[in-house]
């Protein structure tokens, strides 16, 4: 990208983006990207005088992600958004949809993100290895 | 007694054009907190990337809104031009302003009917309506259709405007003009809507920012914030100044988008006075490679496109973040302490498209 962008960890987004607000910059939106099977990149734009600078923030699937919603609250929908279409999950939402934005209660799948569901993290015994020959 | 109640308002509601739920609750008649909820129109088409290439995604985008779809296309080819460095053709970007200019032209006078219908002035809605007719002309004749004006391509436009067709377009503009100010005095001066709007809904500059506010939303608020000082396509060479008013109520948003369908008319005269000749495109080689964010005005506010591409023909991910997704915010500030009748005015006000939030 041409505008700036800043890594970030998850013990500083709160801290970099409380920076951003007080540097006054307007929370544009997130935008988010599937990596590959294990991480999640999270963009967050900002913008101040049409210059735009965004945080970079990669984390595991797994992860709860602190919602900035309380810093802006323009981003709980956007966060909401998120939780629904890639099933990671924001900690400290200001309204948190809990995955129903979009979607309907019923659905447990994430549209924009795959997750690789095994027998073990179901919670099943694995399954025993059919025998030769039947 | 006062008693505390939570009232349904749409996904269906006559003042509605499109389905959003508010959860509202009111004290008797006064609202004390609106809880907005989406997902009635959500198309999921931002994962068409996966089996749709960059080229056929521009057919998809263009029916992410059907009030904005060329717009739409230009902030997306506009962000492959530049993750692919493909410089476009002086021609082409002035045909891109006279037609996005042309959409936020009827796009303001279709809600300039729909807020007059929500506070029941249902001649006032006909007569807008009825202007915005002509501009969907211009659109059917230059470009084919109504709605869908499908003439951006990665690299330029598809569609030229010749000599004859750009002095029609400048005369029935001269029409559409003495038309809409034929209007001014009863949507800015008369007295039943001034009671409908003045004080509504009010938003300062510093809520409107800090809640990311766009468009006429935020400038109704007094703040000049305006995507098209970015100096996209030809704007560059054209004289343009935001419309800002301060009141940040219903009023002054009204304020905002009637300057605003005047000023796209001035911008239309403006680019077909300085178009200069030459290629409608310029040939594209190889594939979307690394990450761009593309922004544009459209007609409720800036509106921005998240591309990721990967060299190949497919890209990783689209993310569209349309104008009312940053305005719905908007409603939890201005609803609380107005009265549940005002609500559809307040709502309105915003221009919400739903179809574009939620895509």
């Amino acid at each position: 990208m041409r505008e700036e962008v800043i890594p970030i960890s998850l013990d500083t987004v709160i801290g970099e983006t409380g920076r951003m607000k007080a540097e006054g910059y307007r929370f544009v939106t997130m935008s988010s990207a599937e990596l590959d099977a294990e991480r999640i990149d999270i963009l967050y734009h900002f913008d101040k005088n049409l210059t735009m600078k965004h945080l970079r923030l990669t984390v595991a699937k797994d992860t709860q992600v602190p919602s900035i919603s309380s810093v802006y609250l323009a981003a709980l929908l956007v966060e909401n958004e998120i939780q629904d279409l890639f099933g990671l999950r924001f900690k400290g939402l200001a309204i948190d949809f809990n995955r129903t934005l979009y979607l309907d209660e019923e659905i447990k799948t994430t549209p924009l993100c795959r997750y690789t569901v095994t027998q073990a993290n179901k919670g099943d015994a694995a399954p025993k290895p059919a025998a030769e020959g039947s | 007694m006062a008693s505390r109640t939570i009232i349904p308002f749409g996904p269906q509601h006559p003042v509605l054009p499109e389905p959003v739920h508010l959860k509202l609750s009111v004290d008797d008649e006064v609202i004390t907190e609106a809880i907005p909820a989406l997902g009635y129109v959500h198309r999921g088409l931002e994962k068409l990337v996966e089996i749709r290439d960059y080229n056929q995604m521009i057919q998809v985008v263009e029916r992410v809104c059907g009030i904005c779809s060329m717009i739409h296309a230009m902030v997306f080819c506009q962000g492959l031009e530049e993750m692919m460095d493909v410089e476009v053709p002086p021609r082409a970007k002035y045909l891109r302003v006279i037609w996005s200019e042309l959409h936020r032209l009827h796009s303001h006078l279709l809600w300039l009917g729909l807020f007059a219908d929500a506070f029941g002035f249902e001649s006032l809605f006909m007569q807008f309506w009825k202007i915005r007719e002509k501009v969907m002309d211009i659109n059917e004749a230059t470009a084919g259709n109504r709605i869908i004006v499908s003439v951006n391509v990665v690299g330029g436009v598809r569609r030229d405007l010749t000599p004859e067709q750009m002095r029609w377009i400048l005369s029935e503009l001269v029409g559409v003009e003495q038309e809409i100010k034929r209007l001014e005095t009863t949507i800015l001066d008369d007295y039943t809507v001034k009671k409908r709007t003045v004080g509504k809904g009010v938003v300062t500059a510093a809520q409107a920012y800090e809640l990311g506010l766009v468009g006429p939303t935020l400038r109704g608020s007094g703040v000049a914030q305006d995507t098209r000082l970015l100096k996209y396509a030809a704007f560059d060479a054209i004289d343009f100044e935001p419309v800002v008013e301060s009141e940040g109520d219903c009023y002054a948003r009204t304020k905002v988008r009637f300057r605003e369908a005047l000023q796209c008319i001035d911008l239309v005269r403006q680019a077909i006075a300085k178009i200069p000749e030459g290629e409608l495109a310029t040939k594209v080689r190889g594939k979307p490679e690394g990450e761009v964010v593309s922004r544009i005005e459209q007609p409720r506010g800036e509106l921005l496109y998240y591309i990721k591409g990967n060299g190949k023909k497919n890209l990783d991910r689209l993310r569209i973040r349309t104008p009312t997704f940053a305005n719905i915010p908007a409603l939890l500030v201005m609803l609380p302490g107005m009265y549940l009748s005002d609500v559809p005015v307040i709502v309105l006000s915003i221009d919400p498209c739903i179809s574009c939030t939620e895509r």
